[in-house]
């Protein structure tokens, strides 16, 4: 099975990202949607981008800035091959989560806003992902999976490491 | 002879395997030259059976679960194909599931029955039926149905649905909003989530009528961006609805428009909060506002707007197609219909159970939740998300009701119940509730930005045992600060956790670690 929902985020450019901008900028409220947009496309939100959306929704720099920062989903940095986001949440707490947590920050050998050495993974943390009753609950890009354990986490990390190597 | 087969495709199924085993399933039917019709419906919400596989027999449809992929092939050989319920995975017809038998779904009574996206299947199923009758009525007619039901909001604060529609209804005419709420950030709950994701039809027709009630012509979805299976059926089913038209600019050809749209929020509990929804909708720092004004005067972008729960939209279409009395005559005092309540935690049968209000948390946890996952001796218990309190054993015999629940300083809110065995340190979730709120508050007023790191700072303190008994009484007055001086319920209930945790388990908090807190 290919995991599905695999980030493959585009290099940005000053062109691109007026683009996406210009897209969506006559949307009421357009200022959430720009920022999915760009974060979606390039992976993270360039610094080059908080001129841009400024001018062009006639903000300025450090409102765009307090909006970015006050989300926890919108990242400023660029990330791994792969973001791996941990249920914090009393749920999955109830069940062990704190201890998967621990297993997962030692092997992937970060903590939370960080990635692996190998530009793997960035860990994150997040508050609920609505899996409550099968918990402890994890997302890996956009797959969400439940009743992990450590073991299980290791093979998912194994599984995504794996490089497919076309013999031609 | 065609069998059909049900592998459910929300977000619990899919954590546990859902696609992977219905994959199986196919292959299976292929290498026997079955003649296979697969159907990804919703989520019963008997989670604790998910994958649950159903097939469809002259008796009914036979369920199996939980199916795990590399069991699908011994289900197979042993009859799954014939509904043969020998297997010990072998569940019998589904609807003679006691966890399901012993509910009263009315706004759940298609989830896991219908595939998601089918317009046929929803309509087959009573769908749109009270859209078709709000079409024929007067909007003060369609207003005052809802009032009668006595349903109140489902998100947490229990406001009278009907009322808060009045006064937008009453509003001069021009740009209306209809805002649903889909931040659903509880730890525990899942009640919104199963609506998008297994009937999201009932939320679109929900807020149609709502529309046609208060004369909105345009609706938005805030929906959290940690639901992304939520996102890709929601949005499915409104192309499909415009198609159908059921949206847009002339609903069934009724002359009437009505415009709907989903935004994505970006990870931001204080966004379920209305007013700072209503800020992060207007492309602005999630903000609470101070009220009034009420969002129902002046709202979205100064509109007025009619903000309501996904399970309060949901709860409408019922309403108006089978009467306001039908709904009432569920429930108990004021809180009137069901209640969607999610069991979490370490529960062994988690999942969905909406009842009438009015059961207790004990029947709730052990008759459906058959206690622990762990087996362990349960704990305690914390209802309505991380605002709410840690409820002892001593207060799990009380019926499950807002007035009920305020009696004893315990929150409803959004029906979540997340339970705890006996390996649990309360001291740590009273931080954790502090922790939390330092992370998740929107910092606009000072008892709630600040007291939230205090908080986390004296609880440290008490824990190390520190000079104990002062930081103790300390702890206890910045709780009361936090609940008088906040403006909004995040920093007015954070304490409650906390502060039941003074109460009930103060040993747990006391209790001298001798290094630092974890």
């Amino acid at each position: 099975m290919t995991p599905s929902g695999i980030r493959q985020p585009q290099a940005w450019t000053h062109e691109s990202l007026q683009r996406e901008v210009d897209a969506l900028k006559n949307e009421p409220g357009a200022m959430l949607p720009i920022l999915h947009a760009i974060q979606d496309r390039f992976g993270y939100i360039p610094d080059a981008a908080v001129p841009i959306i400024a001018e062009t929704l006639r903000h300025t720099r450090a409102e765009v800035h307090g909006i970015i920062s006050f989300y926890h989903h919108f990242r400023r940095h660029p990330v791994g091959s792969h973001v791996v986001q941990v249920c914090r949440a009393e749920a999955c707490q109830a069940v062990g989560a704190r201890q998967l947590e621990a297993h997962i920050k030692a092997g992937l050998g970060v903590d939370y806003h960080q990635t692996s050495a190998d530009n793997e993974f960035t860990l994150e943390p997040v508050y609920c992902l609505g899996n409550c009753a099968c918990g402890p609950s994890i997302r890996v890009d956009d797959d969400i999976h439940g009743r992990v354990t450590a073991e299980k986490f290791d093979r998912l990390v194994d599984r995504l490491t794996t490089s497919i190597l076309e013999v031609k | 002879m065609t069998v059909t087969v049900y592998v459910p495709c929300d977000t619990t199924a899919l954590a546990l395997g859902a696609n992977d085993v219905a994959a199986l399933i196919e292959q299976e039917a292929k290498s026997r030259g079955l003649d296979l019709k697969l159907v990804r419906n919703g989520s019963r919400g008997l989670f604790w059976l998910e994958p649950m596989v159903e097939v469809e027999t002259a008796e009914g449809r036979v369920a199996y679960g939980p199916v795990e992929p590399h069991i699908v092939a011994e289900l197979v050989d042993t009859g799954l194909f014939e509904g043969e319920r020998a297997h010990p995975l072998a569940l019998g017809l589904t609807s003679e599931i006691p966890y399901l038998k012993n509910q009263q779904r009315l706004t759940f009574s298609r989830i896991g029955i219908t595939d998601p996206l089918s317009i046929d299947d929803y309509k087959a199923h009573r769908g749109f039926a009270g859209l078709e009758k709000a079409l024929a009525m007067d909007t003060q007619a369609i207003v005052d149905e809802v009032k009668h039901s006595g349903l109140r909001g489902r998100g947490g604060a229990a406001f009278p649905t009907g009322i808060k529609w009045q006064t937008v209804h009453d509003q001069p005419e021009g740009q209306k909003y209809i805002v649903c709420n889909a931040d659903e950030g509880d730890s525990g709950t899942f009640a919104d989530r199963l609506v998008m994701e297994c009937d999201p039809y009932v939320l679109i027709e929900g807020m149609t009528i709502a529309g046609l009630a208060v004369g909105a012509t345009q609706g938005y979805i805030y929906l959290r961006s940690e639901y992304p299976v939520a996102h890709r059926i929601f949005t499915e089913a409104l192309r499909r609805a415009y198609e159908a038209g059921y949206l847009g600019a002339d609903v069934r050809g009724s002359g009437k428009q009505f415009e709907l749209e989903v935004r994505l929020g970006a990870g931001a509990y204080i966004c379920g909060e209305e007013t700072s929804l209503l800020d992060s909708l207007e492309g602005k720092r999630g903000m609470v506002r101070v009220k009034p004004p009420l969002p129902a005067i002046q709202g979205l972008f100064g509109r007025p707007t009619v903000v309501n729960n996904v399970l309060s939209l949901a709860a409408v279409p019922f309403i108006l197609d089978q009467g306001s009395q039908a709904y009432a005559d569920y429930g108990m005092g004021k809180s009137r219909g069901t209640l969607a309540l999610q069991l979490a935690g370490n529960v062994r049968r988690g999942g969905l159970v909406e009842l009438a209000f009015g059961a207790t948390l004990r029947e709730l946890m052990e008759d459906f939740g058959g206690g622990t996952l762990s087996g362990r001796p349960l704990k305690a218990v914390q209802v309505g998300g991380p605002l709410g309190a840690y409820l002892p054993e001593s207060q799990w015999d009380s019926p499950i009701d807002y007035e009920a629940f305020a009696a004893f300083g315990g929150v409803v809110g959004h029906g979540g119940v997340v339970m705890f065995d006996d390996t649990v340190d309360m001291g740590e979730q009273a931080r954790f509730a502090m922790e939390f709120c330092s992370v998740e508050s929107c910092g606009k007023c000072t008892p709630c930005r600040i007291g939230a790191v205090r908080g986390v700072e004296v609880i440290d303190r008490i824990r190390a045992g520190d000079n104990r008994d002062a930081n103790l009484e300390l702890l206890s007055e910045l709780c009361d600060t936090m609940v008088a001086g906040s403006l909004c319920a995040m920093g007015g209930m954070t304490p409650f956790p906390v502060q039941s945790v003074l109460q009930h388990f103060p040993d747990d908090l006391t209790r001298s670690r001798g290094g630092s807190p974890c």
